[in-house]
């Protein structure tokens, strides 16, 4: 088998480039923690309701720098009130579903996770800027699924 | 017509070129999205 | 021209594939209107339906029975008429497929099946749906073996020599289409179906999810590689040169069977279920594929500049005056080639692991799909479809036919060019895909998404509407050349297969030695899959009943 010369240059240079992608994100997520939307957590999708942190939807201080957003997540809507959290804290979503796969997005951010029945999704994530973020379902779940919306304020 | 490449007998400067175009649309694309991911 | 017995089970494959085509299409215009607020549907239809639809006639059937008509003409040119058996069977499966595909539409037509392409339990559909779809692929099967069969006659006969390149580059497809679909076949026959029917209760969603990505991402593999092999088989010909070079193009073939299905958890990347390990491992993998399409690029730019220079191109760039533009089986490719560029660098993006986060389920997404499935491999196909017919039917390709087709390809860019790149920007902004018109309540950032101009919701229904006319110039071409055209009755009206010469001498046999790669194909599938999918079957949560939420 014979590679053309340039063809060698081409695919160093390709297979460089790749390196280089793979390296930066893989640096970056694992020793920077920014590793996209995940979790192994599981959870009965029946009992939701009952079991912590689900049973109390919300924002709950864990301490000084941190606060726990829970999420339920159901056909056509989420179920989580008094969505305020401060700018400049970390904040850990954790989110759920009682039905079918959802999404769990909110605009402008890195908070684009997958809500999957079963299981429990978690991203950490630190708003920088105060103001009222569009919370949306990008994952189709039924007719509703485009009127599936929510608002989170950041003061 | 300057250097040859001798092993195929063509000149594949064009081509090297072309495909190096490819490339920088490739890494220019990455980038910019890198950078609107690390901006968010 | 090939048997007539041959030639009758490739039209009718074309057949259905356009017919296909045409609904899908339909589909695609309605969408845009719908998401824009400019159409308001009947009670009795509903925009899911009718994605569900688009999805499943386009990214399913178009594709695999263009491909199958294709291939079966292709094998049949180049390996000689089909037997008895290869020729009864290649029946079987179109007829099979055919019933899976026409059960699965009636679902969605009924409003039993409002479920995407995608399927995600816990949504569920009428059992018969995922019936429809196990047909479908059992159906591929059957067709799959019969080509396979045909194959492996001839290489008895011709014991040690290589096969053609055509030959080869078939069988690599089928055979990464036949290990693809075993995920599919085991989530919807043994989670799906019995769960449909109400034999079992619940279903493990995230392992279903798995399955089918495991043969999702394969799928569009499927897809390609028939359109990679009109550009390393026909386009040469076209330009009247020989294949770049036999062995790459075998090389890059391998290499796609075995990185291209150890890799479906970059459709995964933002979900639950999956650690962050196995998650970046197939990330990795996913790099690898990349590697056979660089390849790709080089030998298409390096058959161009070859031919060039042949005919006395001078300078760096002399050969780019010198393609046949005036040819539109020609012209088409170039186009589908180039847009191939922005498509491929998209998907590095979408596979680049916390990246994905950006772009995951937004409008981007489907900008994507259309510059890759959408217009690369379905501009492919239009392109061969100009003289595919024609070769088969024993029509002519007029010259009104011709400038037709110039003016449908151009259209077709146009119209793709300006829905998707509205499709990217907008998501790179957030908008959702898959979703009906809404406005979130008249949300400020919703707003904001729409307010540019290239991202207007005008954009996207202008882009949208030039497509189906698009479209529909195509369905035109095809019932002409299919049924209408006059014969060619002299010898320069004959419309021929163009299929070029490789040098298959000179490639060493280890290629050829599927044993080799399939023996690393599933060893890779199992070092990428094996943990992860048992532990989601050990460690899994109570299971989710089915609901139907539309
Ligand atoms: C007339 C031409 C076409 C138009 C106007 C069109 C339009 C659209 C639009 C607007 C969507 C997105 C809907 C949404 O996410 O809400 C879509 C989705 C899609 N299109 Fe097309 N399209 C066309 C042709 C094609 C072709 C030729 C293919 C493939 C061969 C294709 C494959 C798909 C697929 C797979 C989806 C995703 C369906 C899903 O999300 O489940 N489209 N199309
Ligand atoms: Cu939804
Ligand atoms: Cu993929």
């Amino acid at each position: 088998m014979h590679l053309h010369k340039y063809e060698k240059i081409w695919l160093a240079f390709g297979v460089a480039a790749l390196v280089v992608f793979l390296s930066v994100v893989g640096v970056s997520a694992f020793s920077h923690d920014h590793t996209p939307a995940g979790g192994m957590e599981t959870i009965d999708p029946k009992k939701v309701n009952e079991t912590a942190p689900f049973d109390k939807p919300g924002v709950t201080q864990l301490d000084d720098n941190t606060y726990q957003v829970a999420v339920v997540s159901m056909a056509f809507g989420y179920n989580a009130p008094e969505l305020k959290v401060p700018a400049g804290k970390e904040i850990i979503f954790k989110v759920t579903s009682t039905d079918v796969v959802h999404s769990f997005t909110i605009d402008n951010t890195k908070v684009n996770l997958m809500v999957v029945p079963g299981q429990i999704t978690t991203k950490s994530y630190t708003f920088e800027k105060p103001g009222k973020y569009l919370i949306l379902c990008n994952e189709y779940c039924g007719t509703g699924h485009h009127l599936m919306y929510n608002e989170i304020e950041v003061y | 017509m300057s250097k040859k490449t001798e092993e195929h007998g063509v000149d594949l400067r064009g081509t090297l070129i072309s495909v190096f175009f490819v490339g920088i649309v490739i890494i220019a694309m990455w980038v910019a999205v890198y950078l609107m991911y690390v901006a968010r | 021209m090939i048997a007539a017995k041959d030639r009758k089970i490739a039209l009718w494959n074309i057949g259905v594939a356009y017919t296909a085509f045409l609904i899908g299409t339909l589909c695609g215009l309605l969408q845009v209107f719908i998401r824009n607020d400019a159409l308001q549907l009947p009670a009795w239809l509903d925009y899911y339906q009718i994605l569900t639809a688009h999805g499943v006639l386009l990214a399913l059937i178009y594709t695999a029975f263009f491909i199958f008509g294709f291939f079966v003409t292709g094998m049949s040119k180049t390996l000689g008429t089909f037997g008895p058996k290869v020729w009864l069977f290649s029946w079987i499966g179109f007829w099979v497929t055919l019933a899976g595909t026409v059960l699965a539409t009636i679902m969605i037509v009924s409003g039993e099946a409002s479920v995407l392409y995608t399927f995600y339990a816990p949504l569920k559909a009428s059992g018969w749906y995922y019936v429809g779809l196990a047909l479908y692929v059992v159906g591929t099967w059957i067709s799959s073996f019969a080509l396979i069969a045909h194959y492996l006659v001839w290489r008895k006969a011709h014991k040690g020599e290589m096969s053609p390149l055509f030959a080869f580059m078939t069988i690599a497809t089928l055979v990464l289409w036949l290990i693809a679909c075993l995920g599919v076949v085991a989530t919807v026959l043994f989670q799906y179906i019995p769960w449909a029917f109400g034999w079992t209760d619940t279903i493990n969603v995230e392992l279903s999810r798995s399955l089918f990505w495991y043969f999702g991402h394969p799928l569009v593999y499927f897809w390609l590689l028939p359109a990679y092999m009109a550009w390393y088989l026909i386009v040469p010909k076209l330009l009247g040169v020989k294949v770049f070079s036999d062995s790459l193009a075998r090389l890059s073939f391998v290499l796609f069977i075995l990185f291209s299905i150890p890799v479906g958890f970059h459709h995964q990347l933002t979900e639950p279920g999956i650690s962050n390990f196995w998650k970046f491992l197939q990330v990795v993998l996913t790099f690898m594929v990349i590697v056979p399409s660089l390849m790709t690029a080089f030998s298409m730019f390096a058959t161009f500049e070859t031919s060039g220079r042949k005919k006395g191109a001078k300078g760096l760039f002399g050969w780019f005056a010198m393609l046949p533009w005036k040819d539109v089986r020609f012209t088409s490719i170039f186009i589908a080639m180039a847009f191939f560029i922005p498509g491929g660098a998209g998907g590095i993006i979408n596979a680049s692991f916390q990246l994905n986060e950006v772009v995951h389920n937004t409008l981007w997404i489907v900008g994507h799909f259309h510059i890759t499935v959408g217009t690369p491999v379905a501009m492919t196909f239009m392109g061969m479809t100009f003289w595919l017919i024609p070769y088969l039917t024993g029509r002519k390709f007029t010259k009104s036919m011709q400038t037709l087709g110039f003016v449908q390809i151009i259209t077709w860019s146009i119209g793709m060019l300006l829905m998707s790149t509205a499709q990217h920007v907008l998501g790179l902004l957030g908008a959702p895909r898959r979703t009906a018109y809404s406005s979130y309540n008249n949300h400020p950032a919703a707003l904001e998404w729409f307010d540019g101009i290239l991202t207007s919701h005008v954009t996207m229904a202008i882009g949208g509407s030039i497509l189906f006319i698009s479209a529909m110039m195509l369905m035109y071409i095809v019932v002409m050349t299919m049924f209408l055209s006059p014969k060619a009755e002299k010898p320069e009206d004959i419309v021929e297969f163009p299929l070029a010469d490789s040098d298959r001498e000179s490639s060493p046999k280890f290629l050829e030695n599927w044993k080799i790669w399939i023996g690393i194909a599933f060893a890779l599938i199992l070092i990428a899959y094996a943990i992860p999918l048992s532990s989601m079957i050990q460690h899994a949560p109570p299971g989710s009943e089915g609901l139907k939420t539309w």
